[in-house]
């Protein structure tokens, strides 16, 4: 993860995302396929980074500048079980921003787990519950994962998984899980440092299952730790932040094509435009475009971007720089600006 | 405000139709954009009746078809707009101020930055347009003109520079309100 970097003055013209201080990795051919899929799902948390973060409008003197963006500090590499990492990839994750938690305790996990199945347990008492017909017993797992996180200030992030046993079979037979969410930080320094006494910041929160149990889990939290959650839009800048950087991953010959979707603004029937590239003719354009490896610059991204416009516009008139991006969907992950992503490979 | 002339810039849709020209001495004169639902007259009536006793001028683009050349009055202030949704709006303006003439850099430039209510479409780098602003020293408005109290206080906002640019507010020139203006935003 993005090792703790010195904050450095916003260069005119373009910010450089790269912290000087901090070890930067080599890109070491003949990576393990499993180690790769770490590096993706790392560079995919290091891209929820700058969306819990958001764009702050107006001065860019905010965390925006200065935001690190390395890849796997080695520490976290070594840590980083696959097995437990398994969890992220291939499942699709909505997006939410969440507010500091208040005394919100890494000790407690296993409380939580049991007040959380005690609330679950009394909504659908209420009725409030979920599936008609079925009855389910529902369990409530609370976990930490110290190794999902942006720097060693950040808060290790927190996995909730629900998951289900009819009561009809038997004791030990398989659960299966439901629903889970967890929340992460991927901020760096500086949003911890501002973050006052008792409160815990975990300012993004991804869900996969049901919308039901999410708000049932979701008013749990708001009532227990007084935050709030709120949907994680994603702005076309960003969606082209991450087409950049996860153009730039190694990818195999079999990797699907990288495509782009945009939604032309303005017409009386709404018009979608999906622009797909070969994933190698992508990873190629990027490889010139980028100058130093491991740092990521927004000249680059703009200029990346725009010799794709361009292209799409020799030969079909259109300016897509005019239109809204979407969606964006490479071999290694895909996001979309409703705040769903997914972590493929 | 006899005698005034603002020349908008209006550079974030595709297509621009001339619609009516009623010559030097006609009430307002403008040029109106077509098919684009956020076009700028029709979405900003307000905008319309405080200028109808200035000439209002719009444009898709510089440099300015030569043929009317003759029938140009002066200009006393141009104003790009960048609509922050799109990143062809800013590519354009970029290109246009190419064709813009020095002189107009002392005060008369501004720019008029748009759909700022809406960070999750933004398209547009702020720091871009803030270095636009920096480079070409002139100041950066921030508006949403699709929100109709913003609508009211960019219209006044712009109604005063163009009063100081054409030289009727004594003892404000337009250079001396520009410099005050961007010492202010760096504030």
């Amino acid at each position: 993860m993005a090792a703790g970097a010195a904050p450095r003055p916003a260069r005119r013209g373009g910010r450089r995302e790269g912290g000087s201080n901090g070890p930067r990795r080599e890109a070491a051919p003949g990576l393990v396929s499993v180690m790769e899929s770490v590096e993706a799902v790392a560079r995919t948390l290091l891209s929820f980074g700058r969306l819990s973060r958001g764009l702050p409008f107006g001065r860019a003197h905010g965390l925006s500048s200065r935001d690190p963006l390395l890849p796997l500090a080695p520490r976290s590499q070594e840590n980083a079980d696959p097995q437990r990492t398994a969890f992220l990839l291939r499942k699709q994750w909505t997006l939410y921003s969440v507010t500091p938690l208040y005394r919100f305790s890494n000790a407690h996990l296993r409380d939580y787990a049991r007040l959380l199945s005690a609330f679950i347990a009394a909504e659908k008492q209420k009725g409030l519950a979920v599936e008609v017909g079925v009855e389910l017993d529902i369990k409530v797992a609370v976990s930490s994962l110290p190794y999902l996180k942006g720097s060693d200030q950040d808060q290790a992030a927190i996995l909730v998984q629900l998951s289900s046993r009819s009561p009809a079979s038997p004791k030990n037979s398989e659960e299966k899980l439901i629903w889970s969410g967890w929340f992460c930080c991927v901020s760096g320094d500086n949003l911890s440092k501002n973050v006052p006494e008792d409160f815990t910041c975990l300012p993004l929160f991804l869900v996969n299952g049901a919308e039901c149990y999410t708000s049932i889990v979701g008013s749990w939290f708001q009532k227990t730790f007084d935050c709030s959650f709120r949907r994680l839009a994603i702005s076309p800048l960003i969606l082209s932040w991450m087409a950049a950087m996860w153009t730039g991953c190694k990818v195999d010959k079999t990797a699907s094509a990288m495509e782009l979707v945009f939604s032309v603004p303005c017409l009386p029937q709404p018009l979608d435009i999906s622009y797909a590239i070969h994933p190698e003719d992508a990873k190629a354009l990027w490889d010139t475009v980028q100058k130093t490896p491991g740092e990521i610059i927004q000249e680059e991204v703009d200029v990346f971007m725009d010799c794709l416009y361009s292209h799409f516009h020799r030969h079909f008139r259109i300016h897509l720089s005019a239109t809204k991006l979407v969606k964006v969907s490479t071999a290694i992950a895909s996001a979309h600006c409703d705040g769903i992503i997914k972590v493929r490979f | 405000m006899r005698g005034a002339q603002i020349f908008f810039c209006l550079l974030r849709d595709w297509h621009i139709q001339e619609l009516n020209t009623l010559g030097q001495n006609g009430a307002s004169t403008t040029l109106a954009t077509t098919c684009n639902q956020t076009s700028f007259p029709e979405r900003c009536p307000l905008l319309l009746v405080l200028f109808t006793s200035i000439f209002c001028h719009l444009a898709a683009s510089l440099p300015l078809p030569p043929e009317r050349d003759h029938l140009r009055p002066r200009i006393d202030l141009v104003a790009f707009m960048i609509d922050i949704k799109s990143k062809y709006s800013l590519k354009n303006v970029e290109a246009s101020l190419a064709y813009v003439d020095d002189s107009f850099f002392l005060g008369k430039v501004c720019f008029l930055v748009t759909g700022v209510g809406r960070v999750n479409y933004c398209s547009v780098e702020m720091n871009a347009i803030r270095n636009l602003g920096e480079v070409y020293c002139s100041p950066v408005l921030f508006c949403e003109l699709e929100v109709e109290g913003s609508q009211v206080a960019t219209a006044q906002r712009l109604l005063r520079m163009l009063e100081i640019c054409a030289g009727h507010v004594p003892g404000v020139s337009a250079l001396s309100f520009s410099s005050l203006m961007r010492n202010c935003a760096d504030d």
